[in-house]
């Protein structure tokens, strides 16, 4: 799975995010034990793993919400795990993030919550910004809501409007946190859709954390499983699926977890669903 | 042995906390005095509708608290007062101890109820629903966009607050003073400002200044420092609540001694 450092050289002209030797810990537990692979420019890459796996840790490390322990996290040129936060500010504008539950501000309407990282960074007229947020909205099939109120959204919606705004300021990496979760299976595949439009419209990056396989082969060009911290399995959606290892199987083929092997275990499985509720 | 460990952790995890709010007020304070030099624009819109919530939004229910505080302290220093046949000084009673003391305190207990409370609430939500998260990962800076304008909000509309409170205050006591004790509203107002030093005024305005500070201080401290789940919003806002007065009454006690000692010399 790891690479050598001179591999790491090699590969930054066609990898968009490099990740080496990635530790990050909560306090004294570490959650994320050496993470380490590539993702390339323009694919889809769909991280797969379990409550508790440590699959959203690693997103939430990857956009710079929580700093890693130690190892590398390469991101156009700068590793991210190491840089002062005022050049992460500059990445950040480059990425939009599409959180779990939609995190649009209740208090601002729809087209507020669209605009807010153009307001923030640009010096963009308001008739500009506007033309903007419509494209935008248009691109994620809500035009003409940009008035109304997150809490007059359904839960599809807002999450479409999420992706908007991930959008707005013309990201070159999309990172999506289960973007299925809490919908119903008509929507769910319409959030699907969606993403597969924005890959083939715009050849962004994509990278997604889910549980949901059905979604997670629809999408995904390559698939990383992550288990207890470690990654598993790394490969094309036919590779995982024929896959033998156990691990492997075991999650796509929706076979129980015999016991609770270890106390560790149980433990690590109640704080990461202390951390993230009802996922 | 058992019981120093103890004092021990509580004195170092207070210590720890008062740097925290430290932090957080040196960092609004960057945003408001630094920052607008630097190309990041002073939120003056997003400030002036929180000054609007927290400042005139609280003007009825604190003019009733404070008219009828005026009217028990009438009817208290009276209650003495009248022993000695001295019952003119009420005036100067109700007066000083109300902008000396019990205005600025009254208030900022009020604003702690409707504002530090709705503050810690309204940043604990968003934490909770990962809003916080999201103004990062937008670049945002949470201290920038949600902080720093309430601490603008407060540290201005608690003074004006305050004399507001100061003056209805002495109305109620003027309520005492014209129906019982022979003055006319005219003389009672007089005989109040009379007593009245200037810096009896700007002693309690100093202090609700502070008092502001520590308000927005821990209510947004609260609010960030929320874990997850919407049962912990709950607990962020009544500790924002009950450390906030806890703090306030510490800074009034800091702050009048200060004051004391300054006049003796």
């Amino acid at each position: 799975m790891e690479q050598s450092s001179s591999a790491t050289m090699t590969l930054e002209t066609e990898a968009m995010i490099s990740l080496r030797n990635l530790r990050v810990s909560y306090g004294e537990r570490e959650i994320l034990h050496g993470i380490g692979f590539d993702v390339m420019r323009g694919e889809t890459l769909v991280i797969l793993g379990g409550s508790g796996s440590g699959k959203s840790t690693l997103l939430r490390t990857l956009v710079g919400l929580e700093r890693p322990s130690s190892g590398e996290i390469w991101l156009k040129g700068k590793n991210i795990a190491a840089i002062s936060s005022g050049e992460m500010d500059e990445i950040r504008k480059k990425i939009g993030m599409s959180f779990q539950g939609g995190a649009l501000f209740g208090s601002m309407t729809v087209g507020e919550n669209v605009a807010l990282p153009l307001r923030e960074h640009t010096k963009l007229e308001d008739s500009t910004i506007e033309i903007i947020l419509r494209l935008k909205l248009d691109q994620v099939g809500l035009s003409g809501y940009e008035n109304y109120m997150p809490s007059q959204l359904s839960g599809g919606m807002k999450k479409r409007a999420a992706v908007a705004r991930a959008l707005a300021m013309d990201p070159e990496i999309l990172f999506f946190d289960e973007p299925s979760a809490g919908l119903d299976p008509i929507i769910a595949a319409g959030v699907d859709q969606l993403i597969l439009e924005l890959k083939q419209a715009f050849h962004m990056t994509i990278i997604v954390v889910t549980h949901e396989l059905a979604s997670a082969f629809l999408i995904a060009d390559r698939m990383v499983l992550i288990d207890k911290g470690n990654v598993v399995a790394i490969g094309t959606t036919e590779t995982m699926r024929s896959s033998t290892h156990p691990r492997v199987r075991q999650f796509l083929d929706r076979i129980a977890e015999p016991a609770v092997s270890e106390e560790l275990d149980y433990l690590q499985m109640l704080t990461e669903e202390h951390r993230h509720p009802g996922r | 042995m058992e019981l120093t460990t103890q004092i021990g952790e509580s004195v170092t995890d207070g210590l720890a906390y008062l740097g925290a709010l430290t932090s957080l007020g040196g960092r609004a304070a960057y945003f408001t005095f630094v920052a607008p030099f630097q190309g990041k624009p002073l939120r003056l819109q997003r400030a002036i509708s929180q000054a609007m919530q927290t400042g005139v939004g609280a003007l009825p229910i604190l003019s009733l608290i404070t008219f009828f505080i005026g009217l028990i302290l009438a009817l208290q220093s009276a209650y003495e007062l009248r022993k000695f046949g001295a019952i003119n000084f009420v005036a100067s009673a109700v007066a000083i101890s109300m902008t000396r003391e019990l205005g600025p305190l009254i208030t900022a207990i009020v604003v702690i109820g409707r504002s530090g409370s709705a503050f810690a609430a309204e940043i604990g939500t968003m934490k909770v629903t990962e809003e916080i998260d999201a103004l990062e990962t937008m670049a945002i800076d949470p201290i920038h966009f949600l902080v720093t304008p309430k601490f603008i909000a407060m540290m201005v509309m608690l003074p004006c607050l305050t004399i507001w409170a100061n003056s209805m205050g002495i109305l109620g006591g003027a309520l005492f003073g014209v129906t019982q004790a022979d003055f006319t509203w005219v003389r009672y107002i007089q005989s109040s400002l009379d007593a009245l030093f200037l810096r009896d005024i700007t002693t309690g305005l100093v202090k609700s200044v502070m008092f502001g500070m520590t308000i927005t201080a821990v209510g947004c401290h609260e609010g960030l420092s929320t874990g997850a789940g919407a049962e912990q919003v709950g607990r962020s806002t009544t500790r924002a609540v009950v450390v906030s007065i806890f703090l306030v009454i510490l800074v009034d006690l800091v702050f009048t001694a200060l004051f004391f000692f300054m006049s003796e010399k």
